[in-house]
């Protein structure tokens, strides 16, 4: 006897209830970011005054602009490395020391963040650079191209492998079939990758905060530095933007994988 | 010569870039961690002795490593502070873990069953949070659980208590942050095995006369394990070093060793001792890390 709806409605309740947890918060801090009460907690009608205050706050200004260039630069060496990565998984069959560099490669998805910033700062230090921009931006790579490595190779993964072998076939060498046939059809998987490398370095804390040096603070450590303080009304306003900035980013990247599905291929699953 | 062997070589090549940063900014570190793990605080900058000066040749090496001091291990295993600080991030982050399990998969389960069409929605909804900012959405919730936050406001309107309740830095609270930051890490893989499991089998199960309960716990749940299992690992391995968090919403009297490791650092600056910490925290984890990296690598390479 087949069941006319597999959704009960307990499914139903579970869902719903799991969505309403994960959306509201974000909500509830977007809309009071919208008050125009000192008080975090009384409405007192809608106003854009936090922004205006943000925007005239310098420090927080020059940390944005700082997470920002981090965020871009890292974000884009990772892709390329990331990319290679996952060619290099998939496509290039056995080489020595393979088990080594997946290690690697998985590995930093899951590591304790304060792990991964201290063994850096630590080799910053070693090597007596400089810490400020360029250090967190080598921190940031390190960490997000792992994650476009993933997000690409999954992708690579579920590709036809016979078009490229049609295209060698057709007297391609192997680098101009990969350029021509499935660099075009894993672009999309690499603009996501390129997106989510870009929130999680705009998004890092503890990375951040090991490897930065006085005086180049980014956004999340001057939040965090204002958060620990408490409740701060222009703080929401700050995380609107930041908020409102990534689902742009979220709109692009879901733009990206509608176009590789409209290709009938399955998207990455990030 | 099939087409995939001459593609292999090229492939090879791609591999020596991101191979040699890896290599440079992921693994060298370690031994930079290891060396100063090793070494005496001291008060200078960078704040401990140096252990190995490979310009100084051979003798002074074989000095350098007659000088090596376990002291920094020793102190971690005498000190109750550090020994509390690991039990306490293994205890928070089995309970967390459980609760995600727990909250995850009815979740995971509805999505499986939803149509397929709204299942793309469904699982780009669960995906979003996950790429807004962690400390946004810790953010949010000191918002909601403060003093006269939004929680408390509704508590006493529904007159539920008679006075607001204290939630921030309380257990209580990491745990919710916790919970409310890795939902989608532990959804995601769950709904990922769900989705791919034959309705039939259920059927066949309840067709049989089995209660549902019975179909969950004898069919579905363990045709699921390879997802809790992914799940579980997502989320068990970074909670145990979680410093954000506990540090926002937590209370101060107990420590996870994400916040010991950042306090040893940045406020005594005793750099050995937090390397040592990070090794040892890392020893911790290396078994949920090399079944995670097996589990990774099955699930990427399958077919190969």
């Amino acid at each position: 006897m087949r069941k006319v709806s597999r959704l009960s409605r307990f499914n139903v309740a579970s869902l719903a209830l799991g969505l309403a947890f994960l959306y509201l918060p974000i909500l509830i801090l977007v809309i009071y970011s919208f008050n125009a009460s000192r008080l975090v907690t009384v409405w007192g009608g809608w106003s854009l005054r936090w922004y205006h205050e943000f925007f005239g706050d310098r420090a927080m200004i020059e940390a944005a602009w700082m997470s920002l260039r981090v965020a871009v630069s890292s974000a884009t060496i990772a892709t390329l490395l990331g990319t290679l990565a996952a060619v290099a998984l998939s496509r290039g069959e056995q080489f020595h020391g393979r088990t080594l560099f997946s290690g690697m490669l998985y590995a930093p998805l899951v590591m304790p963040e304060v792990i991964a910033g201290l063994s850096l700062l630590l080799l910053f230090v070693a090597l007596n650079a400089e810490r400020g921009f360029w250090t967190v931006t080598i921190a940031h790579t390190t960490l997000t191209m792992c994650f476009v490595a993933v997000v690409v190779q999954s992708r690579l993964g579920s590709l036809d492998r016979s078009l490229e072998e049609a295209a060698m076939d057709l007297g391609c060498n192997p680098v101009r079939a990969f350029l021509s046939v499935t660099l075009p059809l894993i672009a999309p998987a690499i603009v996501a990758g390129w997106m989510l490398a870009f929130t999680l370095s705009l998004d890092d804390l503890v990375i951040a905060s090991f490897t930065t040096g006085p005086g180049s603070a980014t956004l999340p450590i001057r939040i965090y530095s204002e958060v620990r303080l408490g409740v701060k009304p222009e703080i929401n306003a700050i995380c609107t933007l930041v908020i409102a900035l990534i689902a742009v980013v979220i709109v692009i990247a879901s733009l990206a994988s509608k176009l590789s599905s409209s290709r009938g291929e399955s998207a990455a699953p990030l | 010569m099939s087409a995939r062997r001459i593609f292999a070589r090229p492939a090879r090549f791609a591999a020596i870039a991101p191979y040699v940063w890896m290599l440079l900014f992921f693994l060298v570190p370690f031994g930079f961690v290891l060396k100063i793990s090793l070494s005496q605080t001291a008060i200078a900058q960078p704040p401990y002795e140096p252990v190995f000066d490979l310009t100084a040749g051979w003798g002074a090496l074989k000095a350098a490593f007659a000088a090596l001091s376990v002291d920094n291990f020793r102190l971690l295993v005498s000190d109750d502070i550090y020994v509390f600080a690991y039990v306490r991030s293994l205890t928070v982050a089995v309970t967390a873990t459980a609760l995600l399990l727990l909250i995850g998969y009815p979740v995971a389960y509805g999505m499986a069953r939803l149509p397929t069409r709204w299942q793309a929605v469904a699982m780009v909804l669960v995906i979003v949070p996950f790429w807004t900012s962690f400390l946004i959405r810790i953010y949010a919730w000191i918002n909601i659980l403060q003093h006269d936050g939004l929680l408390n406001q509704i508590l006493l309107a529904l007159h539920l208590v008679s006075q607001p309740v204290v939630w921030l830095s309380t257990d209580s609270a990491m745990y919710i942050g916790i919970v409310y930051s890795y939902l989608p890490f532990m959804i995601l893989p769950l709904y990922a095995t769900l989705a791919k499991m034959e309705p039939v089998l259920e059927e066949a199960a309840s067709d049989l006369g089995a209660p549902p309960w019975q179909v969950f716990w004898l069919v579905t749940f363990p045709l699921s394990l390879p997802g809790v299992g992914a799940g579980v690992l997502l989320c068990f391995i970074p909670i145990v070093g979680e410093f954000v968090i506990p540090d926002l919403l937590a209370g101060s009297n107990s420590l996870m060793i994400g916040q010991t490791l950042w306090l040893e650092f940045f406020t005594n600056k005793d750099w050995p001792v937090a390397s040592a910490a990070a090794i040892v925290l890392l020893v911790v984890l290396l078994v949920p890390l090399l079944l995670y990296e097996r589990l990774q690598k099955r699930q990427l390479e399958q077919g190969r």
